[in-house]
């Protein structure tokens, strides 16, 4: 893992300002958060292309919409509590229905958002997303993924969520890596379990594995950026092989990654499977830090997952 | 001009006969707001709007965006006339199948250019395209079509207050004012009084008409065009079911197709007695 850190809405602010130049098309919508979701970037170099929406979720997304039916490519951007929560039938009826040409960008996704507490802290936003037809859902773990899912999803034609964070993040891919949408990657090899993660908890599951081995466990990493549609692939073989899968999401147990990673296997190969995410609970206040170790999300407890699973896979 | 007029009401009328005749097949839809507004659509698309019906995607098209979505039978008969697709198709509405959804659905119809329905989306939508369209240096215009119970949405008004921000003069709203909705009358489920004021005073260019005057609506058009600087909001007071006495003015109406009992009678009203 490198040492370089960059947050992944940095990766998307830098990106973005990058196609505008390359591609005319592409215009940027906010919704008074330009600052923070770092479509500010695309704002200074082509003020013509970028639409302050003001604190008007709805109309925002209904205005790329329509961007869209004129041939535009629009990234819209704001909070994932926002874009989700408060456009949600917007971005069903107006986008998702019709399959708009519309990239929904949201940052500060999960309770590392910190402070701002559980009024800010999105933790349904996959579930809900990932519900609706036509939609691509995708949240990737470090800036290298975001570069590359950014770009891919302005060249890949039709609706997409992605899921951005606000800190800083470590560094996982090289520049070699190849993004390929609906693709997951495995991380690390391994034969007892696997850790199947996605955002910033694929480095949690990587220091969890590397735990493990410490103790003469071997863990499979696999990192699952595009949620929606799943790789169901390597989910199959990782439960094959493996014979129990630990999940890992900065989100609800309910309907994320580990939702979907269990409807697929209970239908096709029921394996233990432990769920670590944020469970049924709103956000709360405090650091970022600390509410990682609050909700259960660090390394050690996916080692303690690790373990209930290994539990019931030897029963 | 005359001439034009007269052919227009002619116009219309077929499209009431059109849309009394496709409800009563279909046996669901909304009969009332598609009558309120079927004649400022027959101006739109027999007179106003540059477009191709053998080219739907032409890129100089004008847009319209039937904002209050349950209207769909009157855009349906409007687009079948106009030669999107074969005046048959129309029997299909709302069944298995059909190109012909309950509420408009880009994907499946030929000239329609967005999704709505749910109801307070598609002046959003109508921006959006105006200002793509704007940043193309294309000299297409934006119609909307909303109702006046549809004003309700906050959604129009964030929309409202986008458009004059951003002075979308691409843009035209009409309001189908025939000032009921499911529940009764919109003054008494949720006043929208003064519309034409409201506008206003989010920065539009607002005038008031006869929603059923056809020299009333060209002349409107015409006049929503020279504005610049501001989009124009044209309220057109209208009648719900306009054209069918019996319907005419009764919320009741707003969902029910005309029942086979109704139906001589309805087609009597608008003078076509085969």
């Amino acid at each position: 893992m490198s040492s370089n850190m960059i947050a992944t809405r940095d990766a998307y602010g830098e990106t973005l300002a990058e196609l505008g130049g390359e591609n005319g098309n592409i215009v940027a919508l906010d919704a008074d958060l330009s600052g923070s979701t770092k479509t500010s970037l695309f704002a200074k170099k082509y003020p013509e292309r970028f639409f302050n929406m003001g604190i008007a979720e709805a109309n925002m997304m209904g205005t790329a919409a329509g961007l869209a039916a004129a041939g535009k490519i629009p990234f819209v951007s704001t909070f994932a509590i926002f874009a989700v929560g408060r456009a949600w039938e917007q971005m069903r009826q107006s986008v998702a229905y019709p399959k708009a040409n519309v990239k929904i960008v949201a940052t500060h996704g999960g309770i590392t958002v910190g402070e701002d507490g559980g009024s800010h802290q999105s933790v349904e936003d996959i579930a809900i997303v990932r519900a609706v037809p036509n939609m691509t859902v995708i949240v990737p773990a470090d800036g290298v993924e975001t570069r590359a899912a950014i770009r891919a999803a302005a060249a890949h034609k039709g609706p997409f969520y992605i899921r951005l964070g606000r800190n800083k993040v470590p560094t996982i891919f090289g520049e070699d890596y190849r993004f390929e949408i609906g693709k997951g990657c495995q991380l690390a090899t391994g034969s007892d379990l696997t850790f199947v993660a996605t955002g910033l908890m694929t480095a949690q599951a990587l220091a969890a594995a590397a735990l493990l081995h410490k103790e003469g466990i071997s863990a499979r990493v696999v990192h699952i950026s595009t949620i929606k549609p799943l790789d169901q692939d390597i989910i199959l073989d990782a439960a094959m092989e493996t014979g129990a899968i630990v999940t890992a999401e900065e989100h609800s147990v309910i309907g994320g990654l580990g939702g979907a990673v269990a409807e697929f296997l209970g239908e096709s190969h029921p394996v233990p499977i432990k769920r670590v995410g944020i469970r049924d609970r709103f956000g709360t206040s405090g650091k970022a830090e600390e509410l990682m170790k609050y909700f259960g999300l660090l390394p050690e407890d996916l080692v303690e997952a690790a373990r209930e699973v290994l539990a019931r896979k030897g029963k | 001009m005359k001439e034009t007029i007269a052919n227009l009401e002619d116009k219309a009328r077929e499209l009431r006969v059109a849309i009394v005749r496709t409800l009563h097949k279909s046996q669901s839809g909304h009969t009332g707001g598609s009558l309120s507004a079927i004649d400022m659509i027959t101006a739109l698309y027999f007179h106003k709007m540059r477009h191709d019906p053998d080219n739907p995607e032409w890129i100089e098209r004008d847009r319209f965006v039937l904002s209050k979505g349950h209207a769909a039978p009157a855009q349906y008969v409007a687009l079948a006339h106009a030669g999107y697709f074969p005046k048959e198709d129309l029997m299909m509405l709302r069944r298995l199948g059909s190109h012909l959804q309950g509420h408009p659905d880009s994907k499946s119809t030929p000239g329609v250019e967005v999704c709505t329905g749910s109801l307070g989306q598609g002046l959003s939508m109508a921006n959006g395209m105006a200002l793509g369209l704007r940043l193309d240096n294309r000299p297409c215009r934006v119609y909307a079509l909303l109702g006046d119970g549809e004003l309700q949405e906050g959604q129009v008004w964030e929309a409202a207050m986008a458009a004059s921000h951003y002075k979308i003069d691409n843009l035209c709203a009409l309001v189908d004012a025939n000032a009921l909705q499911i529940d009764g009358e919109v003054a008494k489920v949720m006043a929208v009084a003064p519309i034409a004021a409201k506008f206003k005073t989010f920065g539009w260019h607002a005038l008031e008409i006869d929603g059923h005057d056809m020299s009333a609506i060209l002349a409107a058009l015409e006049h929503a065009e020279t504005i610049k600087g501001q989009p124009t909001v044209i309220v057109a007071n209208t009648v719900k079911g306009k054209g069918v006495s019996f319907f005419e003015n009764k919320a009741s109406y707003h969902g029910v197709p005309p029942s086979d009992d109704e139906l001589p009678k309805a087609l009597e009203c608008l003078g076509c007695l085969d």
